[in-house]
């Protein structure tokens, strides 16, 4: 069963799998952009499948290219809940 | 022509990490090679790479990055040190490997077979060209960068085809090696089931009781530069990549010529590339894998391409050290033919004690010895690697002018 989609639940997984990306622990926030975490398309790549398999969200790939900052993907995964 | 000279080697091999290391240790008898196998214990990732860095790329990339890193830092090349010696679109980076990244392979593969996701990285980090990109991106190099495959031979293809860049002027700099990291069960097994591994374990060319090859990994990497810019610039030269020569045996997936004759044909190419007759080499370092096929063909090919100066030279395999790290193998013997031939030693062929039936060539049993160059010139030698599929590959080299 996919866990229940919250804003608390959702920025915590997102910040655990970018710093598991190799993202500096004390730079991610939900204002942080991801270009200053040095994270790519195929680090959100791999977050999609994250997200996919904890709450059965699927990011497209034109939802992912408006993304910018951490706060972003946490809010486009909500919405999509 | 221009001429191609080295100003950088680097390595990471199972005797440790770094060229010098290397040639020192090998050159003083000590064996890496535990348990049958040689794996390059002493190499940490996290001694070199951010822990985004580690899981953007294979082990077999890794190597060949801090091989490469090392090298560079010798050229003069690094950031601190002015950076390239020329234009980014005239630098390139040429890495030869056997198989590529199998581990990320075979991981991934479990996942599939396990239900999971297979990750967004698993192509960039398997493909057998991800040494040569990643050194590229890392370094800035803008102009030919690529992946050469030819088994056992790709580490010694990548140089050669590098040397053909400079020449030609594709390139004024290449970045040029090879690089290997599949101590992996599948690969054990698949060679396993070939019989070319060593049954006991001990890797011991030219002996009477060598059973097969031992299995190592690492890289070797040298920066080669046409010699005019390396000049302008007041590089310290380490020496010059000579010729090149490459041929193939049209005859058997994995045996090669009994009578060596493609193999031969490579050392009389590479020797006439280089402008040198065949008594005018002074130490070759030998494919010697330690198979009984090979080491017999490849004393016929000594035979038939030098003469009665192959009896006359000492001759070496790498390999009794480090076991055989497969693509990355042709490299990481020229980065140690580079130094060899600065120091006028040949190292040992580890394990040697019976030569086997036939093979009456001076193998350097058991302890280094000095070569023996003439007045005048400095020394030269030939590295010779050969691959499954018949694929022969050999490089002359020849040491700089001491500074």
């Amino acid at each position: 069963m996919p866990s229940t989609i919250t804003t608390e639940a959702v920025e915590k997984t997102v910040v655990d799998a970018l710093i598991s990306f190799g993202a500096e622990p004390s730079e991610v926030a939900p204002a942080t952009e991801l270009t200053t975490l040095d994270i790519d398309s195929l680090d959100l790549a791999e977050l999609s499948q994250i997200v996919d398999d904890e709450y059965g969200v699927s990011m497209k790939s034109s939802d992912v290219s408006k993304i910018k900052t951490v706060g972003d993907i946490v809010a486009l995964i909500v919405s999509k809940g | 022509m221009r001429d191609v000279v080295i100003t950088g080697v680097g390595a990471v091999t199972p005797l440790g990490v770094g060229a010098r290391t290397l040639h020192e240790r090998w050159t003083a008898g000590v064996c890496g090679i535990v348990d049958g196998e040689a794996p390059c214990a002493e190499y940490d990732q996290a001694d070199h790479f951010s822990r985004k860095e580690s899981r953007r790329s294979d082990r077999f990339t890794q190597l060949a990055l801090v091989a490469a890193a090392e090298a560079i830092a010798e050229a003069g090349w690094g950031a601190d040190a002015g950076g390239l010696p020329v234009a980014p679109d005239r630098a390139g980076a040429i890495i030869g490997t056997g198989i590529g990244g199998i581990d990320t392979l075979l991981g991934n593969y479990k996942e599939l077979l396990g239900g999971s996701a297979v990750s967004p990285l698993a192509v960039p980090l398997m493909m057998g060209n991800a040494g040569a990109a990643a050194i590229s991106m890392k370094h800035d190099l803008e102009g030919p960068s690529f992946g050469v495959m030819s088994a056992c031979a790709a580490g010694t293809n990548a140089i050669g085809v590098a040397l053909r860049a400079i020449q030609h002027g594709e390139a004024d700099v290449i970045v040029a090696g090879g690089s290997e990291a599949a101590l992996h069960p599948l690969t054990r097994a698949a060679f396993g089931a070939l019989d070319a591994l060593s049954t006991l374990g001990i890797s011991r060319p030219f002996d009477a009781d060598r059973d097969g090859f031992v299995m190592g990994e690492g890289a070797g990497v040298l920066v080669l530069e046409a010699g005019d810019v390396a000049r302008a610039r007041g590089a310290r030269i380490l020496g010059t990549l000579s010729g090149y020569g490459t041929t193939s045996d049209a005859h058997h997936l994995t045996a090669p010529r009994s009578d060596g004759k493609r193999a031969s044909a490579a050392i009389t190419i590479a020797l006439a590339d280089a402008g040198f007759s065949a008594d005018a080499i002074d130490y070759v370092n030998a494919h010697g894998t330690s198979t009984p096929l090979n080491d017999a063909a490849e004393t016929a090919a000594l035979k038939a391409s030098l003469g009665e100066h192959a009896a006359k030279i000492p001759i070496s395999s790498t390999k009794s050290a480090i076991g055989h790290l497969l693509g990355a193998a042709g490299a990481v013997e020229a980065v140690a033919t580079v130094l060899a031939l600065r120091d006028r030693v040949a190292p040992p062929t580890l394990g040697l004690e019976t030569p086997g039936e036939g093979l009456d060539l001076d193998y350097v049993p058991g302890q280094a010895k000095a070569m023996s160059v003439p007045d005048g010139r400095q020394a030269r030698a030939i590295s010779t690697s050969f691959g499954f599929g018949g694929h022969n590959a050999v490089l002359v080299l020849e040491a700089a002018e001491a500074a």
